[in-house]
């Protein structure tokens, strides 16, 4: 019995960078140096183990839909170890919402086949954290998502979901979506022989007519959200500082009666 | 007038706050009829009308307990099709965001997550969004179908506005894909007796400073001094010093109570990212160059070890 998994990677804005919008209200890439997702170094790693881990044939395919320099996370994914890469480039698909980005993953992953995708908990440039709900409700298989445990044995993956107010234990039949979260374990570093041997592995680009969807359906003209507006927040107004000179604590409380909190 | 769906997150019938605040801004945009779902369903009613929700549809399968998301996602969209709403609000909670974006495509609508405003609009309701770790503000809109915006915890006071509250049966059809992922065991949290941190009024943190878990005693003394929530940094958590579930930031919780008192905690991204919209800021570091002073309105350059105790000292005194 073979395995196929996908893992699903966004190609975000470094967050330690100043990310701004562009004049469009889209994310401003030019500007920005790129990198793969933390969180979704998570999908990567549990990906990783999985296949280790399986009794037969398993494959790890790293999917992204963004533009030319997203192919940077793609490296990065297979330098930790994935088999093989597919990139969805298509200038249409600029200013495109989480329900276009839903409907270009789930029409790549049917192309590519799968018996498992894996996706990170959340982008860290959106943050929205839904995708992997929509891929599932697309799909029409089980979503077993926000996973800080997961494994896969016999055709059933398990896991583990932590949520506000209680420990979730869920199982459900392959195929199936999955998302982890970065509670899933460390992701582990590119060896150097890993990013020698990640050069020579396959990167297939495929377009929107590839996956047989139209230009209207994704991009800006095709979201069903529209944002209006996009201003930086204020910069917090200076507060004050005092050194503590063994009276910090009492000081503090008087700020705190100050502002009726005590 | 037109109707507004209220998605209630509830537990056993016990309403909890964020789908009061939504109630609260249902009524900017039209006359909130309540959905809930499961066991204790039908003993919210009174808590919701006393909000402003003029009909509780309820239904109790045990599907909702035993089965992921979907069971709840078929419900909703049945009440959907059964008030045809001008929008609906879900609290933002993970598994909200979940429920809310399974929904809007299912019927076709947009949808905007972790709102933290929400007005009438000429054209449909607009959300106010905080991104990029809160450095930014944003407005949207729903360009398509029926508006579905999940809205996070602290975005809206809970008013008083008694309502009539009618329970009806809401009828609901599982679909096939109901019984996907079955939830073969759940264990419940223990109650800290603390209130939940995402709606706590008050926030005391601790991340890398306090360095270890016992130490986390003087935090929870703090805490528990102002009647606050514990929060965790992502250095103190990945330390095992404090549970994930209390961490604040990028990849924990994302908190806007009114005072956020900061201890230990240098103020990286990650973190700045869950607190950054908290009304008051205060910090306690030894560090005077930590990045989290840029944001306080109260800073103390010190020994948290110092400090802390001495300020809950001072602020039992006070109240006794």
């Amino acid at each position: 019995m073979s395995l196929k998994i996908l893992v699903t990677v966004k190609y975000v804005p470094d967050a330690t960078g100043d990310r701004h919008f562009a004049d469009d209200l889209t994310v401003d890439r030019d500007d920005m140096d790129g990198l793969l997702s933390e969180l979704d170094e998570y999908a990567v790693e549990q990906a990783l183990q999985i296949a280790e881990n399986y009794d037969g044939d398993a494959e790890v395919t790293v999917l992204t839909v963004g533009p030319e320099d997203a192919k940077d996370a793609l490296r990065k994914a297979l330098s930790m170890g994935a088999d093989k890469a597919i990139h969805v480039e298509d200038d249409d698909l600029h200013g495109t919402d989480a329900i276009g980005t839903s409907l270009v993953l789930a029409k790549a992953v049917e192309k590519a086949g799968f018996d498992l995708v894996i996706s990170g908990m959340a982008s860290t440039d959106g943050t929205m954290g839904v995708v992997p709900a929509l891929l599932a409700e697309r799909l029409g298989v089980p979503q077993v998502t926000l996973l800080s445990e997961v494994s896969v044995e016999d055709g059933v993956v398990k896991g583990r979901r932590d949520g506000d107010t209680a420990s979730e234990q869920l199982e459900a039949s392959l195929p199936a979506v999955v998302s982890v979260t970065d509670q899933s374990g460390e992701a582990r570093y590119p060896s150097f022989k890993g990013i020698m041997a990640a050069k020579k592995k396959p990167v297939e680009s495929w377009d929107l007519s590839d996956l047989e969807i139209e230009a209207d359906q994704v991009g800006m003209a095709g979201a069903w959200t529209t944002v209006e507006a996009a201003a930086q927040r204020p910069a917090r107004s200076a507060g004050t500082i005092v050194k503590d000179e063994g009276e910090g604590g009492k000081q503090l409380a008087e700020f705190l009666a100050s502002q009726k909190f005590i | 007038m037109a109707e507004v769906l209220v998605y209630v997150d509830h537990v056993d019938g016990a309403v909890r706050k964020p789908t009061l605040e939504l109630l609260t801004l249902a009524r900017r945009i039209g006359e909130p009829v309540a959905v809930a779902l499961g066991g204790g369903a039908a003993d919210t009613a009174a808590t919701l009308a006393e909000h402003g929700a003029t009909r509780v549809l309820t239904h109790d399968a045990s599907e909702y307990g035993e089965y992921l998301v979907v069971p709840k996602v078929d419900a909703l969209q049945a009440a959907v099709t059964a008030v045809s709403p001008a929008a609906v609000l879900v609290p933002s909670s993970a598994e909200g965001k979940e429920i809310a974006a399974r929904l809007a495509l299912r019927i076709g609508s947009g949808v905007i997550t972790d709102a933290v405003d929400l007005e009438a609009g000429e054209t449909g309701p607009v959300a106010t969004q905080s991104v990029f770790a809160a450095s930014f503000t944003t407005t949207s809109r729903v360009s398509k179908g029926t508006p579905v915006i999940t809205v996070k915890p602290n975005s809206a006071a809970v008013e008083a506005a008694p309502a009539a509250g009618a329970v009806e049966a809401l009828n609901v059809t599982f679909s096939e894909k109901a019984r996907g992922t079955k939830v073969t065991g759940r264990t419940v949290r223990e109650a800290t007796g603390r209130p939940e941190l995402t709606e706590a009024a008050i926030v005391v943190s601790g991340g890398r400073g306090v360095n270890g878990a016992e130490n986390f005693a003087i935090i929870e003394a703090l805490a528990d001094s102002l009647g606050a929530a514990v929060g965790a940094s992502r250095a103190a958590v990945d330390a095992g010093w404090y549970p994930h579930t209390n961490q604040v930031g990028q990849t924990g919780k994302s908190v806007s109570p009114q005072l956020y008192i900061a201890n230990g905690i240098s103020g990286a991204i990650q973190h700045r990212a869950g607190m950054q919209t908290s009304k008051t800021i205060v910090a306690v570091n030894k560090d005077a160059e930590a990045p989290i002073f840029d944001l306080v309105d109260y800073g103390v350059v010190g020994d948290l070890f110092e400090v802390v105790p001495q300020l809950t000292e001072e602020i039992n005194t006070r109240k006794g």
